[in-house]
């Protein structure tokens, strides 16, 4: 087997991506954000950003959009920031900290009884 | 190997709302991906990130244009918590140039577990490096591959490690045992943090992230 996105050339990702560049500093995609689907795909629109709205009609991890796109994490946080800013997807966002930068106890509480309950 | 096929896909529930990361680090063939697969709900999946030869992740396709650009390679599985909380788990690659991308990729990660060989612990060093310097909190989990015996004492030396980093034994392939290093991870992050908010409380902590 090949590695996702092993055959892209610099080139079809430029044109995936329309030649935009960077998706900004102020990304708002963790590989870990859930993406949420607020429409269905359309006729005319660009297959990949098709292919995202179906995936997400159920909370999808940025990370798994790109293993499912097989495409390189930055080409689908860029085609994520299209959707977003057009509406289309909404974006629910990782919240593990409190204000202070220190990992939220009651998160973390959370993940352990989770994990016991496995 | 894994491949990545659309059968793989298992919907989260609607609720999911919060993205969770732990990573798993070590050498090559230490057991990274065996003991995600131990424990994610769906089969380990691969993906990629794409960066320049500088060491930068590419995330402006016109600078890639007639540059050499290349991939590093992760995988990743998923353990649902409950109805809110979704653990990713990362098994990141041994290659070095793989940490130039670590804040970018595991940023806001909760800790690291270091997978260990202990027929060739020096391999891990690095990784112990990086993750001191990047203020990571992490544990250490020996896989057992049939080596000599060491005893803990041994290992924590060849490591130069923290009395405070937790050190215990795995088989990566059991998820029980998967499950025991997700927890003592866990348990180490609620005593590490504990300590800092009450440091933090009465004004002595500076930086958080110096401190761990
Ligand atoms: N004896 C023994 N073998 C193990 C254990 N864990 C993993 N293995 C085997 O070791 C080999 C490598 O395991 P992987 O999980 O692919 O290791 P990895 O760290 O993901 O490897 P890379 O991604 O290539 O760096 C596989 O054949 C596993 O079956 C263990 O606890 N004991
Ligand atoms: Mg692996």
């Amino acid at each position: 087997m090949s590695r996702p996105g092993r055959d892209d050339a610099p080139d079809r990702l430029y044109t995936l991506t329309q030649g935009r560049t960077r998706s900004g500093p102020d990304t708002p995609f963790d590989l870990v954000t859930l993406v949420v689907a607020e429409c269905d795909p359309v006729a005319g629109m660009q297959s990949e950003h098709a292919a995202i709205l179906r995936m997400c009609e159920r909370p999808t991890a940025v990370v798994e959009i790109a293993a499912e796109l097989k495409l390189p994490v930055s080409i689908t946080r860029i085609l994520l920031s299209d959707l977003l800013s057009t509406g289309r997807v909404s974006a629910r966002h990782p919240h593990t900290t409190v204000p202070s930068g220190l990992p939220d106890p009651d998160i973390l509480e959370q993940v352990l009884v989770g994990l016991r309950n496995l | 190997m894994d491949s990545v096929t659309s059968d793989a896909r298992a919907p989260l529930s609607a609720s999911a709302d919060n993205g969770l990361k732990i990573v798993i680090v070590g050498g090559f063939g230490v057991g990274k991906t065996t003991l995600v697969r131990s424990v994610s709900e769906i089969r380990p999946l691969n993906t990629e990130e794409t960066m320049t030869q500088a060491g930068e992740a590419v995330d402006d396709t016109s600078e890639v244009r007639g540059k050499s650009a290349t991939t590093v390679a992760f995988d990743f599985g998923r353990i649902t918590l409950d109805t809110h909380n979704i653990l990713y788990l990362f098994g990141a690659p041994g290659q070095e140039r793989f940490w130039f991308l670590w804040d970018r990729l595991f940023s806001g990660t909760l800790g690291a577990i270091v997978l260990v060989d202990t027929r060739r612990i020096d391999e891990s060093w690095y990784a112990i490096d990086r993750l001191e310097h990047h203020g990571t909190p992490f544990i250490v989990a020996c896989n057992d591959f049939g080596g000599p015996p060491h005893t803990p004492a041994q290992i924590r030396e060849a490591l130069d490690l923290d009395p405070h980093v937790p050190l215990l034994d795995c088989d990566a392939r059991s998820r029980e045992s998967s499950k025991r290093v997700l927890i003592t991870l866990v348990e180490h992050l609620q005593s590490r943090y504990a300590l800092h908010g009450a440091a933090a409380a009465e004004g002595a902590l500076q930086s958080p992230e110096l401190a761990l």
